[in-house]
């Protein structure tokens, strides 16, 4: 297979070879774009960088031109310092990763082993139930988001008090109101059910052969061969409970347990600090830009492969 | 087989085991421990309002031993979100502000209770920090804002516009004309009207313009149509002047975010709150004029009404969150309130003991236009439809749609929300 794969990449690298000089001196304007719009896409994110070293009245002055792009002028960390004293950031920071964390391990596990159900094991009924899953996606969360907080508030719960186990009502102000109801999703499903459906059904008659019950095909077999599917949704999932503010709006009360996207809105006052606010979004991407970086090459290969451009 | 009767005696043993120990916990709140009263206030990220909020709670907790209040700060933009919801899970907090327009929504709904406070307290507050609906008092607040033109009295003498009084402010030829000549001496816009921004600041800002032009946002005398007010003769001249401001260059349609216009030195007036003088103050020092809005044929108006407290409706101890309401309106509380925001405090107790707002602070006149100018957004349930609807109307017209089609349509669009709600039992 090893020899067979790499006969034609070989033949591409040296038929590439031979056209790279005037191949190359054309494609010089063809790379110009891409860098400008490259910069053009960057613009944002150095905009948010730079401004949050700058005071509010020099960020004004500077919209007006391309300073508003550049480190020049006052800087300081003036507003890094601002973000601590109004908002309890790393507290927010801790319960977001924690959330974020457990909500995209629990949904690769639940998800996977869904997908893995819809399309490798024959039963009866399956592709209707996939169908009925993918058509939840047509439903937009805020239409649904009332009705669950009311759902939410009378789910019971158990704690325990020391070692007395004590049976609670309602789940708001906790952190599995913000984890269990956003584990399954419909479009993880039809992702992992996709990606499953690719690989040949032979491994699996030949793993049954060797004695291996379902589960242990989906764990020595399927799941090794699916790492940029696996990538895939934990970046689609991560994104979004990352992002999310609807919910933990609505059902976290308690400042102790919010994530880091309501204290976006702290600064938000009559007079907004807008350097604070740059600041503040500077701390709060830096995980996502880590994690979409450190699953950046599985991302493209599994997008590429499922067709998915969403 | 097998499975069935261990699921139900472990079903069995956690339902009784639940009823011993919450009955337990329940029981062990009825002594002798004292009464929590919960609240909730929009001053998340505000370090200065929290700071005064915190003071009153810890005097009152100190000042008896019944009850302990027992806040949880949320940010401004979110609150009304997170109230929805509360109160669609039935998990609403015994003390809550609010903003004033929301008010009689929330009292329709029955989501807040009458505060029962006596009228000798509450008279001593100004009109507009005083939520009323169908007669009875349902919020107060501890300060109100005040929009205000603000200037620079050498820009305006140096061009020849007289600098108007409380006594004799300028009328809409007046302001007119002086919105000339100032963008005629080089600025780039003669005014700034903060329509960079959104939501109710629309309502908030301009419809005082509208309502001293002789409109207003819905028929005050039934509350029932919006026919007439809003889309009449006088509310037509209002919008259509309105929208000259913007066709004749005198106002931007996208100026800079946050009033920033005004500190730059882009425009020559602003049409801004007092939350911005201290800014404004720090920029031009004793140069900056904070001038009362124009007369345009019905006198100086501008909105009324901000944040104030209010119980909700299912709070089991009311008695105590009654008691902390009326604890926490002493002049000395609401006087801290101004002097850590800069707010003009409600009672002229508090502002006596305010160095902005006493008899010879700087801030002194905003007091005055507070009490003397100040129309109350209308206080009918209907209030947040109207807001969203008169935003979109005045964006319209910013942007050059028919001014009559336009408030036709808002007229429609009101009449027909309070038309739905059978006009809210009014």
């Amino acid at each position: 297979m090893a020899t067979i794969d790499q006969a034609p990449g070989a033949a591409v690298t040296a038929s590439r070879t031979r056209e790279a000089g005037p191949r190359a001196s054309g494609r010089v304007p063809l790379y110009l774009l891409l860098v400008l719009l490259s910069l053009f896409f960057l613009f944002p994110v150095v905009f948010m960088l730079v401004s949050s070293l700058k005071p509010d009245d020099q960020i004004f002055q500077d919209l007006g031109s391309g300073a508003a792009f550049l480190p020049v002028g006052e800087l300081s960390l003036d507003n890094y310092a601002g973000v601590f004293d109004r908002v309890p950031a790393i507290r927010f920071l801790l319960n977001s990763v924690f959330v974020t964390v457990v909500t995209v391990l629990l949904g690769l596990f639940v998800n996977s082993l869904a997908g893995f159900a819809l399309s490798r094991m024959e039963w009866r009924g399956r592709k209707l139930i996939l169908a009925l899953v993918i058509a939840t996606l047509i439903i937009p969360f805020e239409t649904v988001a009332l009705p669950m907080v009311y759902w939410v508030a009378k789910l019971p719960w158990l704690e325990f008090e020391g070692l007395r186990p004590v049976i609670e009502q309602g789940w708001l102000n906790s952190y599995q109101v913000q984890i269990l109801p956003f584990v399954a999703n419909a479009f993880s499903i039809f992702l992992f059910a996709q990606y499953f459906g690719s690989i040949p059904r032979s491994l699996d008659e030949a793993a049954r052969v060797d004695g291996c019950g379902w589960f242990r095909i989906y764990r020595k077999v399927v799941v090794p061969l699916s790492g940029p599917v696996f990538a895939t949704v934990a970046i689609l999932t991560f994104l979004p409970v990352w992002n999310s503010y609807l919910w933990p709006l609505m059902v976290v009360q308690e400042e102790s347990k919010r994530p880091v996207m309501i204290g976006v809105q702290y600064f938000n006052q009559l007079t907004p600090a807008w350097g604070e606010t740059m600041a503040y979004s500077t701390l709060i991407t830096i995980p996502v830009l880590v994690v979409f970086l450190s699953f950046q090459r599985a991302f493209v290969r599994s997008i590429a492969a499922s067709g998915v451009k969403g | 087989m097998t499975r069935t009767p261990w699921l139900t005696s472990l079903g069995v043993a956690l339902a009784v085991l639940a009823a011993t120990t919450t009955g337990c916990s329940a029981g062990g709140r009825a002594g002798a421990e004292r009464v929590e009263v919960s609240m909730w206030s929009h001053s998340a990220g505000n370090p200065a309002e929290i700071e005064v909020i915190n003071r009153i709670i810890a005097d009152f907790n100190a000042s008896q031993d019944r009850y302990t209040v027992k806040p949880e700060f949320f940010p401004q933009a979110a609150y009304n979100d997170a109230i929805v919801a509360a109160a669609t899970a039935g998990d609403l907090p015994c003390l809550l502000d609010m903003d004033g327009p929301v008010m009689p929504n929330w009292a329709w709904a029955r989501v807040i209770a009458p505060l029962d406070l006596p009228e000798s307290l509450t008279d001593q507050f100004l009109p507009s920090t005083v939520g009323r609906w169908n007669g009875r008092i349902y919020s107060i607040g501890y300060w109100d804002a005040a929009l205000a033109m603000f200037a620079r009295r050498s820009v305006l003498e140096s061009n020849g516009v007289r600098v108007p009084t409380m006594d004799r402010p300028w009328t809409k030829d007046e302001f007119d004309a002086a919105l000339v000549t100032l963008k005629n001496a080089g600025f780039e816009h003669a005014i700034d009207l903060g329509n960079y921004d959104t939501g109710e600041w629309w309502p908030y800002a301009y419809s005082p313009m509208l309502q001293s032009f002789g409109g207003d946002l819905i028929d005050r005398g039934t509350y029932r149509t919006a026919q007439g007010a809003l889309n009449g003769p006088r509310a037509v001249a209002f919008a259509q002047w309105f929208q000259s401001l913007f066709t004749r260059g005198l106002a931007s349609k996208s100026p800079t975010p946050d009033r920033q216009d005004f500190l730059l030195g882009n425009v020559a007036i602003a049409w801004n709150g007092n939350w911005s003088a201290p800014d404004a103050i720090e920029k031009y020092g004793e140069d900056l004029l904070l001038l009362p809005p124009p007369d345009f044929g019905e006198g100086p108006k501008i909105g009324g009404a901000s944040w104030q407290w209010g119980l909700s409706a299912n709070c089991p101890s009311l008695d105590g969150a009654r008691r902390y309401i009326a604890f926490s309106l002493k002049p000395e509380y609401v006087a801290a309130f101004s002097e850590e925001t800069g707010l003009i405090p409600a009672t002229d107790a508090a502002a006596a003991l305010t160095e902005e707002y006493g008899p010879d602070g700087r801030l002194h006149e905003l007091v005055g236009f507070s009490r003397e100018y100040a129309v109350i957004r209308p206080p009918t349930p209907a209030y947040s439809v109207i807001s969203s609807v008169f935003e979109k109307t005045m964006q319209d017209v910013m942007n050059g749609a028919d001014v009559q089609t336009s408030l036709d349509s808002a007229v429609d669009q009101i009449d027909f929300n309070l038309e739905s709600n059978d006009n809210y039992g009014l």
